[in-house]
């Protein structure tokens, strides 16, 4: 048995009767990182030595009978930009180098209650920006589906690290995507939840409106299982909803007869590679088998989603990442000789180009003059955005698109043209603009074997709807005994 | 859209960021294919729509004035470059 | 042409304080003076991840404001984000309110030499403060302390409706006279809790279009905001009749050289970008809601002063006076309630009191001594346990090292003589050294037994009843 093939309901299932130690776990872990680490590259830190001595921990108490929870010595890999107190949190920017958190984030915290163990913090795209994981100052994670390729991003480090078995499950964040094509990229499962349903609080802000802590898994099950912990409202984020607790994993029926699916034609243009296309269809086709009731709508919001959501991104993270500025924890210029240098050089030293970029485009739709052509505009088409969304949910449960457009894409590929890296999240985003729940599994590989993702939207609050039919087509179909990452190519 | 050299330095120093002579060409194209695709939403017909502020409808979620002291001040000047007296060192300000 | 030819225009923003227990997105407590950075945690100090939650009281207390300032208060309301950097803003932004504040459309009423005069209030907002900056005078450098950082402010702007430096100054007294009323700010000036932003203008008489103003910020004592304003508006004036212009500016006031100094660089041309703030929601108060502060609001400066006009018959002048003050108010009720004798509480407030804040400098807030003890005092002297000139001495007392005026006397010694023998020895004694006065009291010079009572006195650091005295010597003189 290789312990890192197993999902986290498997490994669950192995620990309560005992086949299994949490020190046995993992030592697994451990060993799979030390084994495909260097060619995959996904961790920026890893706590490989605390995570072995908190296992051995965790099998003292359960071997003394203390209640340790049901999820106690799971390992997990935490994405870079979710606060971890005591252990460097860098959002993979060298503006955050040497940054080690005061405190710890609220899903940071619910994780240390129910005992997980983190392996380590993930790459990502710095600050979030990105959707290659290219922008990390540190290193350039690879798919480990084919070593050339982008793992996607910006949560690339984790997607990446769950597809190569080294980590068991991860947390991701997802402001345009940036859990869910990553996840497509890799061939896993990725959900970013329902803006409010997950505290943010310790989730370094990229655009605050937008952000999500999500899980990415092996499987839907796991997704649940995950969800079902960090879920819940938090005091210290009064953009989390107050609301009743549900039991995530109970939704999974595997059962569609009479749901309702919509597919809107606009997702399935231009632009849209045609294998992806195929290979939607087939998952159509199959929904159909299940008894899903399929029809085709249209929903012509996708591109004015894309442009409204840089807009307003990119406008907030202007803002957000001003505390960023060389005088209390983050990177400081070594030569200055006033307050503005230390400003100036600081940050033009401690970021990177795409954070610059997008910084300088957020201040310029804030500024004056501007503002009303583009910040103010962009806020109505969010508006008009959900409500195009509210309409289609008035008929139907679930939206069905591709997760983006093509499959994961060649490392320099695109790493030259922002324009058409943020055209990659055309899928993705109009989900964050309107607060939505989405869903990616894997549903097919090209003919290069790469895989591609199955979006499935719903309507807010409505997680358990979309894994539900994400599970069922997950049962139905397989993926992951058919197909694998065979980490080929690359250099090394 | 036009975005002169003038309008991107004078952005750029609100942002509080350098931009080289060398890059300046270079940022000033990507800002303006930019702006060119986000005028996208100058086409939408949004008459008589609200903005919206945030992602929900929530309202007056408020705190109680109850003191709680954070446990462990130190670590808030752990990242601190030559923190003196308990405090942010920086260069000298008039105020 | 001359000065009196020019109309002056002030406006204020005033930034109060809020006297909550905490700061306004975090639970980190708001007291003065702590060691530097003792009062943070990673929300004030912006640490990354971190999101505010907004403290209730600061919208209650925002809400009273502008109740008591006759605002019309907001139904709609939000919190935007303000940027800019500066090393005591560690988010690099800060929380406040842009467009729809919490208070809108308010006035107070001051008094002018042409009467009453209402001063419109443009808006009533809440937002955080800023940290401080300390210098360092090792290193040469500046240090920055975030402990006041995010303390609750509410921003008080007014029209431009002051037409003189005395006018803004009355306005300013009303309005640090409101929120100590209803407790939302302890308006202490020298610790920075009431400050103010001045916005000085001047026109040619007649002329409807406003000036070009100035601003001066931060300002907080009533003698450099007059001094400011005084000096600025000669400024101006100079400037445009030597056919100059003035510009638009924020200057600095520097209290020694009595000057204005430019104070912003010219490069840095400001853009707040301001915007909502996405990680706060909406502030929607109810009618009920908005209706209950109402109700707990107290009684208001100008009811307290119909109410003393009334019940004590006091001066116009001296309730001015005293509701001019939460504090001495206050401290006229409750000392008028212990003693009920409201007369003498009055006086003492008025005469004695006022003198004695005035010569030390002292807000009246910061009168040492509780209403208890001054009530005491007052009933010591209706007792005849100690004369009024002995009360004067307690009264100072009571400043100095304040405790039970019973206690001062007993220590002090001060315990009025009413011992009819030991007065009569004392009058007998004061009879022998003053041969004088007796023969010019027996010739009709009334004075004389003044001035015997003063030797007298004098005699017992005085401590002997006056009124006994009086009689005593009266008789002794027909004998």
């Amino acid at each position: 048995m290789d312990i890192t093939e197993l999902t986290v309901h498997e490994l669950m299932e192995k620990l309560h009767n005992k086949e299994l130690t949490t020190t046995k776990i993992t030592k697994a872990y451990v060993d799979r990182i030390k084994e495909k680490e260097p060619e995959v590259e996904a961790f920026v830190t890893s706590l490989t030595d605390e995570a072995q001595a908190k296992a051995e921990e965790i099998d003292k108490k359960i071997e003394a009978g203390e209640v340790v929870g049901e999820l106690a010595g799971i390992p997990i890999g935490i994405k870079d930009n979710i606060c971890t107190k005591g252990i460097k949190t860098t959002c993979s920017s060298r503006m955050l180098e040497n940054f080690v958190s005061p405190y710890d984030a609220t899903v940071t915290e619910k994780l240390n209650n129910e005992n997980i163990i983190s392996l380590g913090k993930l790459n990502m795209d710095e600050f979030a920006m990105g959707g290659s994981t290219e922008t990390s100052y540190f290193k350039k994670t690879k798919n480990p589906w084919n070593l050339s390729k982008v793992p996607g991003g910006s949560s690339g480090g984790s997607a990446a690290a769950v597809a190569a078995n080294m980590v068991p499950w991860a947390l991701g964040s997802d402001t345009g995507g940036s859990i869910r094509q990553p996840a497509s990229f890799c061939g896993v499962v990725g959900l970013k939840p329902t803006y409010g349903l997950v505290s943010r609080y310790g989730l370094v802000a990229f655009a605050s409106s937008l952000d999500q802590i999500g899980p990415i898994t092996k499987d839907v099950k796991d997704s649940a299982i995950l969800l079902n912990i960090i879920a819940g409202h938090d005091e210290k984020d009064t953009t989390s909803v107050d609301m009743e607790k549900k039991d995530y994993v109970k939704a999974l029926k595997n059962d569609v007869k009479g749901m309702k699916i919509a597919v809107p034609k606009e997702f399935f243009g231009e632009g849209i590679n045609n294998e992806v296309k195929e290979s939607l269809e087939k998952a159509i086709e199959k929904y159909k088998e299940l008894g899903a009731e399929v029809e085709e709508i249209s929903l012509d919001i996708a591109k004015y989603s894309l442009a409204t959501y840089y807009i307003i991104a990119c406008a907030e993270a202007s803002s957000n990442l001003g505390r960023f500025d060389g005088i209390r924890y983050t990177y400081r210029t070594s030569e200055f000789k006033d307050l503005k240098e230390i400003y100036k050089k600081s940050r033009s030293e401690g970021f990177g180009a795409e954070v610059k970029r997008r910084i300088i485009l957020g201040t310029y739709v804030l500024s004056s003059g501007y503002y009303d052509a583009y910040y103010k505009k962009a806020q109505q088409v969010r508006t008009l955005v959900t409500n195009e969304f509210n309409k289609a949910f008035e008929k139907y449960d679930v939206i069905l698109t591709p997760t983006s457009p093509t499959t994961a894409f060649g490392i320099g590929e695109k790493s030259n043209n922002p324009l058409e890296m943020y055209l990659a999240d055309i899928c993705t985003v109009s989900v964050n603009i309107a607060g939505l729940p989405g869903i990616s599994i894997p549903c097919g590989v090209d003919s290069n074997g790469m895989p591609i993702g199955m979006q499935l939207i719903g309507n807010k609050f409505c997680e358990e709807t979309i894994l539900n039919v994400a599970y069922t087509f997950e049962q139905a179909t397989k993926f992951r005994e058919n197909c694998k990452p065979e980490f080929k190519g690359g250099a090394k | 859209m036009q975005v002169s050299k003038e309008e991107l330095l004078h952005i750029a120093n609100l942002a509080r960021l350098n931009i080289d002579e060398n890059e300046v060409d270079n940022y000033l194209k990507n800002l303006e294919d930019i702006l060119n695709f986000a005028n996208i939403v100058n086409k939408a017909n949004v008459e008589g729509l609200d903005i919206t502020i945030g992602a929900n409808e929530a309202k007056n979620i408020f705190r109680k004035d109850e003191i709680k002291m954070f446990e462990d001040n130190e670590a808030l000047l752990q990242n601190a470059i030559n923190p003196e007296q308990n405090m942010f060192k920086i260069p000298k300000v008039i105020n | 042409m001359s000065r009196d030819d020019y109309e002056v225009v002030i406006g204020l923003e005033v930034h109060a304080e809020l006297s909550t227990k905490t700061k306004i997105f975090c639970s980190c407590p708001t007291k003065f003076g702590a060691k530097p950075n003792t009062q943070t945690c990673p929300i004030c100090m912006a640490m990354p991840g971190t999101l505010p939650v907004l403290n209730e009281k600061v919208v209650e207390y925002a809400v009273k404001a502008g109740l008591a300032t006759n605002c019309t208060i907001s139904q709609d309301s939000k919190n935007d984000r303000k940027n800019y950097f500066y090393p005591d803003l560690p988010k690099a932004y800060q929380i406040s309110q842009y467009d729809k504040p919490l208070c809108e459309h308010g006035y107070v009423e001051i008094e002018t030499e042409n009467g009453p005069k209402k001063i419109r209030i443009l808006r009533i907002h809440i937002e955080e403060d800023a940290g401080k900056l300390n210098h360092d005078d090792f290193g040469g450098g500046s240090l920055v302390d975030l402990n006041r950082a995010g303390v609750p402010l509410i921003e008080t702007v007014s029209e431009p409706d002051m037409r003189s430096t005395e006018e803004a100054e009355q306005y300013l007294r009303k309005l640090k006279s409101i929120f100590e009323y209803i407790e939302v700010s302890d308006c202490k000036m020298q610790e920075g809790s009431f400050r103010a932003d001045v916005n000085v203008s001047v026109r040619k008489r007649g002329n409807s279009k406003l000036g070009t103003r100035t601003e001066m910020k931060n300002m907080n004592s009533f003698r450099s905001i007059t001094r400011a304003i005084d000096y600025e508006v000669d400024r101006q004036i100079e400037v445009i009749e030597n056919g100059g212009k003035v510009e638009q500016e924020t200057l600095r006031w520097d209290d020694v050289s009595g000057k204005t100094f430019s104070m912003r660089d010219k490069e840095d041309a400001q853009d707040y970008r301001y915007f909502p703030e996405p990680d706060l929601v909406a502030i929607k108060l109810s009618d009920e809601y908005i209706e209950n502060v109402k109700k707990s609001l107290p009684e208001l400066p100008e009811s307290r002063k119909a109410r003393y006009l009334e019940e004590y018959k006091l001066s116009e002048k001296d309730a001015n006076i005293i509701t001019a003050s939460k504090h001495l108010s206050d401290l006229f009720e409750e000392a008028t309630r212990i003693s009920g004798n409201s007369k003498a509480v009055n006086n003492w407030i008025i005469s004695d009191i006022s003198r004695i804040l005035n010569e030390e400098e002292m807000e009246p807030s910061e009168i040492p001594f509780t209403a208890e003890e001054l009530a005491k005092m007052v009933m010591l002297i209706d007792k005849g346990t100690i004369s009024s000139s002995i009360g004067k001495k307690v009264l100072e007392e009571l400043f100095e090292n304040p405790k039970d005026p019973e206690e001062i006397i007993k220590e002090k010694g001060w315990i009025q003589i009413s011992d009819e023998g030991a007065i009569k020895e004392i009058v007998l004694k004061v009879l022998e050294a003053n041969p004088q006065s007796i023969a010019d009291y027996k010739g009709g010079k009334d004075r004389a037994l003044g001035f015997l009572v003063g030797q007298a006195m004098k005699e017992t650091r005085g401590k002997a009843n006056p009124q006994m005295l009086n009689k005593m010597f009266i008789e002794e003189l027909k004998k």
